[in-house]
Formats: structure tokens, sequence, C-alpha cells
């Protein structure tokens, strides 16, 4: 089947020191690929180069009928980059200024020009799905992590974007949101919408993914489906890593 | 020593009030292009907008590195020595326009301040879902940067009704200005300039009060 997102030699260098050292990767449509491996080792990094907030040095990336060259790379493109995927935050970074509800339609009224009541009606569809329908005037100060961080999916989610791109979504949760969010996700992901994990939550990538990808060092070291990463990983790195983590 | 003339300061008073308009609009004038100017100057630096940073960045050294007289004598009467253009502006418009240049310096350090202060990962969040840089410094950076630097602009504006009496040096007859005149007519100084005090401390108190309305009011809207 045809890649619905293809990520070829992607190259990103801070300074001396290259974090992806040329990463391809093809996500198939409705594809769910969670990114494991050491801290470091560029899992971020990637995310955020797929939706610009890093400028790659090298590579491209194509989506559908966008193919962006990070070495010639238009402000048009970026902009349409962004609006493609959707980036869901570590720290939520939901907007202070604007409610819940607000967080979600932000991105329907000023990047897609849409009214405000359509968008409204949207959000409120996505504030249900998202087991908030009654917060939408809240104020993200007034929410638990757990909370705020089901906006900032349903924020992501509000783009209808080609793909979701997810960075350590439950990394800086208190224990006892961790579960609320990753249901959240897992129900998306049941919707087959294509998105990309970077997690430390192993048990959840295992059960969540069509496929594991190993990173170590800025590459791609092994990958494959959960059974086979997690059950008899190839690499001697991912062994270790496995071992450390489980 | 002599009592003081309570009869001739109630006289003043009225007159010297006539002139609290004049004040006030020389003021709320340059406050707002001061606003509008520094908000630039900020955004130019917080960018680091290639050559014009540095440009702003002299501008802002200029400005508060040098007294706000000596800033309206050079554009008064220096200025139109070398550009003659300028010597028809009146002493009100360059009041107003030395003021402006001089606060939008001041104002432009403190709204930059307040603008780095919104959270880097808002930026990359309004970013991530497509807004242009224009979009998400006008939707969600500057009303949030300006929540933070509301309160010290008031106190700007507060030293820009103050300085405004600073245009009586150039010929311009604002409260200060009238002061003198009557004074200068009566020999009655401490009196003349006793109202004047008054009625700017007064000014200045009224503010001073919607001021903390304007933060307990701004506080509650998004705590954090």
């Amino acid at each position: 089947m045809k890649c619905e997102i293809d990520i070829a030699g992607l190259t990103k260098r801070f300074g001396t020191n290259t974090v992806l050292d040329g990463i391809d990767l093809c996500l198939k449509p409705g594809e769910r690929v969670a990114i494991i491996g050491p801290s470091g080792t560029g899992k971020s990094t990637l995310l955020r180069c797929l939706n610009w907030l890093d400028a790659p040095d090298a590579g491209r990336i194509t989506l559908g009928d966008l193919s962006v060259d990070a070495a010639h790379a238009t402000r048009a493109q970026i902009l349409a980059l962004r609006r493609r995927t959707g980036f869901v935050f570590q720290n939520y970074a939901l907007f202070a200024n604007k409610t819940a509800r607000q967080n979600i339609t932000e991105g329907l009224t000023t990047v897609r020009g849409w009214s405000q009541a359509k968008a409204a009606a949207r959000a409120d569809e996505i504030l249900a799905q998202i087991g908030l329908a009654d917060r939408g005037d809240s104020y993200p100060s007034a929410m638990s992590g757990g909370q705020q961080q089901r906006v900032g999916i349903g924020r992501a989610m509000a783009l209808d974007a080609d793909l979701l791109l997810f960075d350590e979504p439950t990394s800086a949760l208190d224990p006892e949101w961790v579960g609320e969010v990753l249901d959240l996700i897992r129900s998306i992901a049941d919707g087959r919408q294509t998105m990309l994990i970077v997690t430390h939550e192993m048990q959840f990538a295992r059960e969540i993914a069509d496929r594991i990808v190993f990173m170590d060092g800025g590459r791609i070291v092994e990958q494959g489906p959960p059974a086979q990463i997690f059950g008899d990983p190839q690499d001697d790195r991912t062994r270790a890593f496995l071992r450390r983590v489980g | 020593m002599r009592p003081l003339d309570t009869a001739y300061m109630w006289d003043l008073v009225p007159i010297i009030l006539g002139y609290v308009p004049l004040t006030l609009g020389m003021a709320l004038v340059a406050m707002a292009a001061a606003l509008v100017l520094a908000a630039v100057l900020a955004i130019v630096r917080v960018l680091r907008v290639p050559v014009a940073d540095s440009l702003v960045a002299v501008f802002i050294s200029f400005f508060r590195g040098t007294p706000l007289l000596v800033q309206l004598f050079l554009f008064y009467y220096g200025l139109p020595q070398l550009l003659p253009a300028l010597t028809s502006i009146d002493g009100i418009t360059a009041a107003v326009i030395g003021l402006t240049l001089h606060f939008s310096a001041y104002m432009a350090e403190s709204i930059r301040g307040a603008i780095l202060g919104v959270d880097r990962s808002q930026w990359e969040a309004a970013q991530s879902i497509g807004m242009t840089q224009g979009q998400l410094l006008r939707r969600i950076v500057l009303p949030q940067a300006s929540r933070v630097a509301a309160p010290t602009l008031m106190n700007y504006f507060i030293d820009l009704i103050k300085s405004t009496s600073l245009a009586f040096t150039l010929g311009v007859t604002e409260m200060m200005g009238a002061a003198q005149k009557e004074a200068a007519g009566s020999f009655l100084y401490l009196e003349a300039f006793l109202v004047v005090a008054v009625i700017y401390w007064i000014m200045v108190e009224v503010l001073s009060v919607g001021q903390r309305w304007m933060e307990g009011h701004l506080g509650k809207a998004v705590a954090r």
C-alpha cells in the first residue's frame, strides 16, 4: 500500500550535534506507530520536524500532494504542513487566554477561516468526544492536568489533520490523570486516525500501535509489529533498552 | 513669613483647571501613539528582525539614556536648524511627538518583557496549528502580554501626564505654563505652584484608583 506520510532522509543538527541522522519512515493510511527509545535520541525532534517546530536541515516530508523539501521549503508549504499535522504537546501548551472551547475553535476560525458558529458546533462535538462537554467555558488554569491534555488533544483533532503527532502526551501528568488521557488516545486510534506517538508507556505502545519504531542515536535501529519488537527484538540496543524499561 | 493667600489660590483653581483638557489631551494622544510605537518596537526586538532590531536597540538606548528635557529641546529648537521644514511645528505638536518617542522607548522594554513572559510553548502551539506570526501575536501572545504589562504601562501614563508640564519649556501654555504666567503677574509663586501641584496630585490619585481597580479586574480574568 502507498504511504500516506513519507519521510525520507530527514536530518536535523543542533550545532555540531546530529540529532536526526537520515530518518526514513513510511506511514500507511490509518497506521498507528509508536516511537520508543532512550532519552535524547531524537524521538521528539523527529515529531517536531514533522510539524516544522524545528526546521529539518535535510530530507523530504511528503503528505499526499504536499511535498516539502527541507533544503527549499517555502513559507506556504510550512503552514500547509502544520495544518495537516496535529501536534499534542507534553506540557499541553494550551492558550492561557482562551477557554477550552476557544482553544479548539482557534485553529478553525483563525487558520481555516470557519465562521464562529460553525467552529463552535464542531468544538462542541470534540468536547463531547474528549469527555469535557460541560467544561467548554473553563480556562486552562481551572482544569486538571488530565483535562488540559484532553483539550490539547482536542485542539489537534479539530484540524482534521492527516497525521496526529503525540509528543510524550502523558509524561508531564500526575499518575492519576494518565489513564484518562491514554483512554482518549485509544479511542482516537480506534477511529483509524494515522498517528505517530512518542511514549515511555511501553504497555500502552504495545497495545495501541500497529508498529513500533525503536530509535537510538538519531537513527531508526529497528521496527516491526509490537509482538516482534517486544517479544523478539533483533538488535542489541533494542534488547538493552527494553531490559532497562521493562 | 507671610500667610498663604488662600483667596488668590481659590481664584486660580478654575483658571488652572481650564488647562486640564489640554494637559490630558496631550497625554492621551502621546500615550496612544507611544503604545502603538512601543508595541511595534517590542515586536521587532522579540522577533529579532534583521537590521531593524539593531536600529530599535539604538533608538531605545538613546531615548532612555538622555533626559526628556534635552530631547524636547533637541527636537524643537535644535532639529529645525538642520531640517527647516520642522520650523513650522508648534510647541504642542513638538511636545506630543517628543513625549511619544521618549515614552515609547520605555514602554517597548516593558512590553518586550511581557511578551517574553508568555510561555514559549504557547507560541509553538499556535505555530503547530498553522497560525502565521501575525496571527499568533495578535490572537495569543499580545493579549496575554498586555495583561502583564498593563500595570507598568499605567505607571508610564501617570509619568507621562506629569511630564507634559515640560511642554511649558517649548512655549506651550498648559497647566504649568498658565501657573507660571499667573505667578509672574501676581508674584505669588508659592500659591500658583501649590495650586498646580495639588491639581496634578489629584489627577494622578484618581488614576491610581482606576489602576488598582483595573489590576484587580485583570488579575481575576486569567489567574495562573
